[in-house]
């Protein structure tokens, strides 16, 4: 599909996120992927590299949740796990179920920060002219 | 040196999530039913929107349409010819329609009105992958497949049939020539999507055609004002 302006749209997003944290590097990229997402996770990994280059989430790590297809049962009246994405049934009773609970997760979990200035930013009133001196 | 977590939990799609929010608003608003046709290059969709544009005309409907496609204006002229209002989308080289681009073409469109139609159709680039993630505020997703593109489309193509809230088989005046299994079709679409509507149809020879129209004056009845 289209990795690269995920890719992009994931940098943009994280680097909005870490600019709450100056002088900090983001070593750890973390997403849930919906079996539903159709996103080539190859394919997102391959684009992360080129995209991260140059940005402040360069050399960061990006680690994938796969995210199975959970759909609801009318007749058992329960949330179940699909065992094929090529028959929309319940595995159990074999109802046909068209009520999908999750699996279209496409979603930036939470991202870790190394925080090189964790006791001055921890500090509130931090001067203005030592926060840009950390960057 | 601290490590720390930050939780995000955001959608990266979140951007065109809240455009295409702000979008099926606006739509809701000017009271018209948008759909968005997804299907492979090749299906038919600007002849199926070609002969849907000339039956709603002739019912005295008021439909327009939105055309993406990767370069050219081919299909917006073709569309024309029905006498609606059309608009071509040039993504160059991008894969699908987003939010943003639909945003774009809808503000400054000559002799448009969004709350003087009754539909307005949205022509996606030929693509039966990317589309499905990018939400376009429609009301209704419309999966096209062919008589030539192999019954099993939708068991290879799960996300987009999955996502869709009608399908229609299109060129059904070749569909013994192309030795097209129809029972197999209808069962791997409603394999995919339990409950679907599908309609079988040919732009060519209008089979199919009357039933569409009367699904689409039905949603058009039950819209949201």
């Amino acid at each position: 599909m289209h990795e690269l302006s995920l890719a992009a749209s994931i940098v943009e997003a994280v680097t909005e996120t870490a600019a709450a944290y100056p002088g900090s590097t983001v070593k750890e990229v973390r997403l849930r992927l919906g079996a539903l997402s159709d996103v080539v996770e190859d394919s997102l990994r391959f684009c992360w590299d080129l995209t991260v280059e140059g940005t402040p989430l360069a050399g960061a790590t990006l680690v994938v949740t796969q995210i199975s297809v959970v759909v609801h049962c009318d007749r058992c009246n329960d949330d179940v796990q699909l065992e094929s994405l090529q028959s929309f049934r319940c595995p159990r009773c074999g109802e046909p179920a068209s009520d999908l609970r999750q699996g279209k997760e496409l979603e930036i979990e939470s991202i870790e920060v190394d925080d090189h200035c964790m006791e001055q930013t921890s500090e509130e009133y931090l001067p203005d002219q030592e926060t840009r001196g950390e960057k | 040196m601290t490590t720390r977590i930050v939780e995000l939990r955001r959608g990266i799609l979140k951007k065109n999530d809240e455009l295409a929010a702000g979008l099926r608003a606006r739509y809701a608003e000017a009271g018209v039913l948008v759909l968005n046709l997804v299907s492979s290059p090749g299906t038919g969709k600007t002849a199926f929107l070609e002969r849907t544009l000339r039956e709603l005309r002739l019912s005295g409907a008021r439909a327009a349409a939105l055309v993406g496609d990767l370069e050219t204006d081919n299909d917006a002229r073709r569309l024309a010819a029905s006498g609606a209002p059309v608009r071509q989308i040039n993504t160059h080289g991008i894969c699908h329609l987003d939010a943003e681009m639909i945003a774009k073409h809808l503000d400054g469109w000559e002799g448009v009105e969004l709350n003087q139609l009754d539909y307005l159709f949205i022509e996606n680039v030929g693509n039966l992958v990317c589309p499905s993630s990018y939400d376009l505020g429609e009301k209704i997703r419309v999966a096209l497949l062919s008589v030539t593109e192999g019954e099993d489309k939708p068991l290879k193509y799960p996300t987009l049939f999955n996502s869709a809230d009608a399908a229609v088989i299109t060129k059904m005046d070749i569909a013994e020539p192309c030795d097209f299994d129809r029972d197999l079709a209808l069962k791997n679409i409603h394999e995919i999507r339990p409950g679907i509507k599908v309609f079988e149809t040919s732009s060519k020879t209008g089979a199919g055609i009357i039933e569409w129209i009367n699904y689409l004056e039905e949603k058009l009845a039950q819209r949201e004002r």
